[in-house]
């Protein structure tokens, strides 16, 4: 049924259509709103689940961690520091293959102090062990949440659905919400091959040897790259279910032969899409990475081919370094016959407005480079500083 | 044996049923050292759980000597996630168990650390929200998995590797943390404190909180001779000696008010109880120093002893030279 809705009260429902049995969170901009409106819908009886309010994100994880262990699907939620303060036991839980789902309302992290967006809470957190979904809008936020769970409980590892703050948590959109019907014939009941029971006891949880903790992680390693082919299935079977599809990891949004790459995550798909359609750019390839956890080096070479130059967009950075996703697609495609010229930019960053313009003043800060552009934070006004800083 | 009549199968069944050994969550094989308090008091404590439990543990000593992977000490299942996590990982499975509708019991077990220090705000979040849980602190008063680093629970000028004694230090400077008080001003129906000294005691104090449908507290004193300094075979008597000196008063308190208080019939003077233990040795070095500390000691023992009115004046029966009988006001439980 098609809805008018905040993004957070969307993503609500489509988490209350999975049915867990065991939500906790903390309250943090711009999550708030989700898990605000998931109470509500458990104070009206229209969710029935224990509704943990804990007193800081690290236990929300950390409930959520027990609550699969003991055999229920669970849902949590957070942004920015308190990612960060949950960040231990996010790795906890992927190192124990725990399928849970969560959602990442991005913003920036302090400091200085911002409840604004960007994509660096999710980034720092990048090598947990999770799988990392990038939504490009409200309605891929919904239908990926619910993908998430599929994927999770299949593939035994945590999912970050990783979702704009305020560009989408807070926008109001058309959305299609999907039936209860639909979501309980694509996502079978929850069940966890090792939920503790006293009839069978399992300890989980041990301390390893050198000699087995490689193999584990081994494991782990492969298990992520293993779910590239999970996430592109359950994306497809959505698909055939209710229509709308996602490209899997990585979709080529606009061009497909246009030799000018554009990379990015997230919800300026939405703006980049609209300035290159508006200003007929046939020649820019828009190309959304939607997986960066496991990162998809097969999809992005092939979303690559052909290109002769590629602009990466990234809402975050590793700071004394430079572009994160830039780093290890350079990575990904070094060696390869044709790589392209690869650009590397940090924009938007702490919710800095990225306009419509950002597209053509891209292309003409690269126009005519022989030499890649390493990494640059896009459109300082280095008048803003204090001399000793430009 | 072999020709048992019938009006004696009745007789020697009872024997062999007091003979036989409880359910323990622990089977013998794992690591700890020899005399480890906290060992012994899992035991006592999962012989009155049984086996329909299902355990959170926090990082520490315990953790660590029961599963080495690939072998596990547990007869229970059991899950170690975090050092500070413990209280959540309890209550998250606690909510799902409820949600689920299925009745084990879930029990937190964590070290001194683990609960005083950096996963006091996760226990102090399972208080708060009532979980019904059974959070059981096995207090050998520091760090002891990382080496004898001092904790809050640590005694006033007992020597840690963090507190060492010097010529400018007399052991940890700061005083042991009432955490009894401050998880019973969470008015939780039951908080109570046990020694694996008094083992019929810890037995009964677990049945009692898991009769509770609630959050409900154990802090056991459990001697550690490796941190302690005490050989393995003295771990019961240092451990008596604590309760017996005030230093560690034995007390249970619902809903925040105390309710019951082992009374100690013949108390003994704190001094012989630090003798007992390296970890003290600096204040027997007959400096003006030491003898102050000795001193005030003393006087926190005896401030216990007056708060909680431990000076027995009933019969035996109340004596806690009982060793393992305590009666109070309630029957000997086999
Ligand atoms: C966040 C974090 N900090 C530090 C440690 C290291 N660490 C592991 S166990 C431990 C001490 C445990 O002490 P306690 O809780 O008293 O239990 P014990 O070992 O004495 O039984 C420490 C400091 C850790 N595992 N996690
Ligand atoms: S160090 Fe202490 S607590 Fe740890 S196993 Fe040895 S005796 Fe037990």
């Amino acid at each position: 049924m098609i809805k008018a809705l905040e993004g957070s009260q969307a993503l609500a429902e489509a988490v209350a259509l999975c049915r867990p049995q065991v939500i906790a969170a903390y309250p943090i901009t711009p999550q708030t709103h989700i898990v605000e409106n998931l109470a509500k819908l458990v104070a009206n009886d229209k969710l029935q689940c224990e509704y943990v309010s804990v007193e800081s994100e690290f236990s929300a994880a950390s409930v959520a961690l027990g609550a699969v262990a003991a055999g229920s699907r669970a849902y949590t939620a957070s942004a920015s520091q308190g990612i960060l303060l949950m960040s231990e036991v996010l790795f906890n839980i992927a190192g124990m293959r725990i399928p849970l789902v969560m959602t990442c309302a991005n913003r920036a992290v302090s400091a200085p102090l911002s409840i604004w967006n960007d994509q660096q809470d999710s980034m720092a957190v990048r090598d947990a062990g999770w799988i990392q979904l990038y939504c490009g809008d409200n309605q891929e936020a919904v239908d990926t949440t619910i993908q998430a769970y599929k994927i999770a409980e299949e593939c035994e590892l945590p999912v970050m659905v990783c979702v704009d703050g305020f560009t989408l948590t807070h926008t109001l959109e058309a959305i299609d919400i999907p039936s209860v019907e639909q979501v309980d014939l694509f996502l079978p009941p929850f069940q966890f091959s090792r939920t503790l029971t006293s009839q069978q006891p399992m300890s989980a949880g041990a301390l390893v040897a050198p000699d087995i903790y490689s193999e584990a992680r081994y494991s782990h390693h492969q298990a992520l790259l293993k779910a590239a082919e999970v996430i592109e299935r359950v994306d497809n079977e959505w698909q055939t279910a209710t229509g709308r599809g996602y490209g899997g990891l990585v979709k080529v949004e606009l061009n497909p032969d246009g030799e000018t790459g554009l990379l990015v995550l997230g919800s300026a798909t939405g703006t980049f899409y609209d300035a290159i359609v508006e200003q007929a750019l046939d020649e820019v390839r828009l190309i959304r990475l939607r997986s960066f956890r496991p990162f998809p080096i097969a999809a992005l070479k092939e979303a690559c081919a052909g290109l002769k130059r590629l602009i990466v967009v990234e809402r975050a950075l590793s700071l004394g370094s430079g572009g994160i996703v830039t780093a290890e697609l350079r990575a990904a495609l070094a060696g390869s016959a044709a790589m392209p010229l690869i650009h590397s930019f940090a924009i938007g960053l702490g919710g800095r407005d990225i306009p419509i313009s950002t597209v053509a003043d891209l292309l003409a800060r690269v126009e005519g480079a022989t030499e890649p552009v390493a990494f640059e934070i896009f459109a300082i006004d280095s008048d803003k500083l204090s001399p000793e800083d430009q | 044996m072999s020709e048992i009549s019938s009006t004696a199968v009745s007789v020697d069944v009872q024997a062999l049923r007091r003979r036989q050994g409880r359910f323990s969550a622990l089977e013998s094989g794992h690591r700890a050292c020899l005399g480890c308090g906290q060992a012994l008091a899992v035991r006592l404590v999962s012989e009155s759980t049984g086996p329909d439990i299902m355990v959170a543990n926090a990082t520490g000593c315990l953790e660590i000597f029961t599963t080495p992977w690939p072998e596990s000490a547990w007869r229970v299942p059991w899950f170690h996630s975090l050092f500070e996590n413990t209280g959540a990982i309890a209550s998250g499975m606690e909510a799902a168990l409820k949600a689920q509708g299925r009745n084990t019991k879930v029990v937190a077990f964590a070290g001194d650390g683990g609960t005083f220090d950096i996963g006091f705000q996760a226990l102090s979040g399972l208080l708060e929200r009532g979980h019904n849980v059974l959070y059981v602190c096995f207090d050998n008063e520091a760090y002891m998995n990382t080496g004898i680093q001092r904790s809050s629970s640590t005694p006033h000028a007992a020597m840690t590797t963090t507190s060492p004694p010097g010529k400018a230090r007399m052991g940890k400077r700061h005083l042991k943390k009432d955490i009894i008080s401050i998880v019973a001003a969470h008015h939780i129906p039951y908080a109570a404190t046990a020694s694996v000294a008094y083992p019929s005691d810890v037995r009964k104090k677990v049945r009692r909180a898991l009769a509770i449908e609630g959050p409900t507290f154990l802090q056991i004193h459990s001697p550690c001779p490796l941190g302690w300094g005490h050989e393995g075979d003295k771990s019961i008597e240092v451990g008596r000696l604590a309760v017996q000196s005030g230093l560690f008063p034995l007390i249970e308190l619902e809903r925040g008010a105390l309710t019951g208080a082992m009374p100690l019939r013949q108390v003994r003077p704190v001094a012989e109880y630090l003798k007992a233990q390296n970890r003290f040795r600096h204040l027997f070095a007959k400096s003006e120093w030491a003898d102050e500390e000795l001193e005030h000691l003393q006087a926190l023992a005896d401030h216990n002893i007056e708060v909680y009115g431990l000076r027995g004046e009933g019969r035996d029966a109340l004596d806690s030279e009982g060793a393992d009988t305590i009666h109070r006001g309630g029957q000997r439980w086999a």
